[in-house]
């Protein structure tokens, strides 16, 4: 089991380690200025002399990530249940959700600036209103995929609306609801760092990238980036982890274990 | 019909709470507008009309967004600097040709790996995780980069557009080329049929439902790249450079237009491709 995730992973860590050689080599060959390209050293070594700074831009930042995150997808999941019984409204709600989606919702950052201040509050206002839709889809979507065999074993039960909703829907919705989670986390990030854009106090990721490209310290902006990647691979694989632990029973990771 | 219906009343619901929400939000500024201009006689029905009638309030009302947008649509000349429509066009233009660019480069990168073996296993982890990384933090540092090669106006910003939708449509391809079920695959194996005569005869075709699957997505995130890029390098104008433009003055109407004109055009692409793949389904037939 361990050798064979060890196979797996070594391809793509002898790739990623191409990728650093040949740019490293290419732009120390090529002499590629650093303000357009900065090798991978030059990176790392930015990275790790500059911690404070980066530290300070990513409590700042990840404020506004997790708190717009866990209230954007608590009110989307809020709102599925109170509508689950309504037929109407969630054919009403569900093309407008999709369509949501698909809109560049981040343009609401400058409004949102405006409402809640310079500080973080401004990015979990954004990230609310950005994550809240695929919620609201994916757990309308969840609790309508419980089968009719099994609904009709709960109404032989005698479960009322409560029990057959804990008992079977919301089970078999898991998967849906974890899947908006994890689309939630990468929305979560790219709204928080956008909206630094359009202001913040001075400090937060979004913040250092905007100014530190006017003032051309390109190795900074990459410092930045990494956190930025890392955060987010590490956000995602937090909620992916706690999904297998949840939905152990789904066929995705079944398959796998046997 | 009967959702027709339904998406009315949502849509209806949502308008009024609007103007609740607008009435609300913009009365104590207007309050302090009375009460700087000495007019302290004035009943609740004048507070909430002035209001929702406001120049700059904090939440226009509904019915100032859309007068807003018909001036700048319909009754401004579209070569003009303040029509939506001269700005609509510039992010479009880059959307679009971003948007082509990402997808063929993206659709090219999944044959590729659905086919190589080792490309896949060496490159498709990095793929899959530069889905959970916000790539769009580096779209302030495209453009200057760019810029420094005098690569400036729809170049820079089609190129951070093209990007944003590559790793979708790459992830959603790869997807469908592997939809065709080992059965199938086996059937082509027993024709000897060659890789590449599997790939035009099964894999692709196949393919079709996460083509436009894919090709959503990667419309939506090539706007959001073309918006976001033009928020960074806001001298060419578009409608991310109407947003900051709006932030700046504080002109709250004129960003509510410009949001809306972008989710229009979002829309309409995004439309488009729905129709597209519902007509392609119909042709194919291969809905189960």
């Amino acid at each position: 089991m361990t050798l064979q995730r060890l196979r797996d992973l070594l391809p793509p860590l002898a790739f990623g380690l191409a990728v650093l050689a040949i740019w490293e080599a290419g732009v120390r060959l090529l002499h590629v200025p650093a303000i357009i390209l900065p090798p991978p050293t030059a990176i790392a070594v930015r990275l790790a002399t500059s911690v404070p700074t980066l530290a300070a831009d990513f409590r700042q930042t990840i404020q506004g990530v997790l708190a717009g995150y866990a209230l954007g997808s608590l009110a989307g999941f809020v709102v599925a249940i109170l509508i689950d019984r309504s037929q109407f409204l969630q054919r009403g709600l569900m093309p407008i959700g999709n369509l949501v989606s698909a809109l560049p919702i981040v343009g609401i950052a400058p409004i949102m600036v405006m409402w809640f201040g310079f500080d973080w509050q401004s990015k979990a206002a954004v990230v609310v209103v950005m994550t809240f839709f695929p919620m609201l889809v994916n757990t309308i979507a969840g609790l309508a995929s419980a089968g009719a065999m099994e609904r009709d074993l709960m109404k032989t039960y005698g479960a009322d609306y409560w029990q057959t909703l804990l008992a079977l829907r919301l089970p078999v919705a898991m998967p849906f609801i974890f899947n908006a989670l994890k689309i939630n986390t990468t929305l979560a990030m790219i709204g928080a760092i956008v909206a630094e854009f359009f202001g913040t106090p001075t400090v937060g990721m979004g913040f250092r990238i905007s100014t530190e490209v006017g003032h051309l310290s390109i190795d900074m902006v990459w410092a930045t980036i990494v956190v930025a990647a890392v955060t987010g691979s590490l956000f995602y694989a937090l909620v992916a982890g706690v999904e297998r632990r949840v939905t152990f029973w789904h066929a995705s990771y079944r398959s796998k274990e046997a | 019909m009967k959702s027709a219906l339904a998406i009315a009343t949502v849509v209806l619901g949502l308008i009024a709470v609007w103007y609740v929400a607008a009435a609300l939000m913009n009365a104590s500024l207007q309050r302090d507008q009375f009460a700087n201009s000495g007019r302290a006689d004035y009943s609740a029905h004048d507070l909430v009309g002035a209001s929702l009638n406001m120049e700059r309030p904090k939440l226009p009302a509904p019915h100032q967004v859309a007068a807003e947008l018909y001036k700048l649509v319909l009754a401004t000349p579209p070569t003009s600097k303040r029509s939506l429509v001269y700005h609509g066009v510039i992010t479009l233009e880059e959307t679009l040709i971003g948007f082509a660019i990402g997808s063929a480069l993206g659709i090219g990168l999944a044959v590729l790996i659905v086919s190589m073996r080792w490309l896949d296993r060496s490159m498709m982890p990095w793929i899959v995780a530069s889905q959970t990384v916000p790539i769009i933090a580096l779209a302030p540092m495209i453009v200057v980069i760019l810029n420094q090669f005098d690569i400036t106006g729809v170049a820079p910003k089609a190129a951070i557009a093209a990007y944003l939708s590559f790793f979708p449509v790459t992830v959603g391809m790869v997807k469908g080329f592997r939809s065709p079920d080992p059965l199938q695959l086996d059937l082509m194996r027993t024709y000897s049929a060659t890789n590449a005569q599997t790939f035009i005869k099964l894999r692709a075709p196949a393919s079709a439902p996460f083509f436009f699957a894919s090709m959503k997505v990667g419309a939506a995130a090539a706007l959001v790249g073309a918006v976001v890029a033009e928020v960074t390098k806001s001298e060419d104008g578009g409608l991310g450079a109407r947003l900051l433009a709006g932030s700046y003055y504080g002109q709250t109407v004129q960003i509510w237009a410009a949001l809306f004109a972008a989710a229009a055009l979002s829309a309409a692409l995004v439309g488009a491709i729905g129709v597209a793949g519902r007509v392609a389904e119909r042709r194919m037939a291969f809905t189960p």
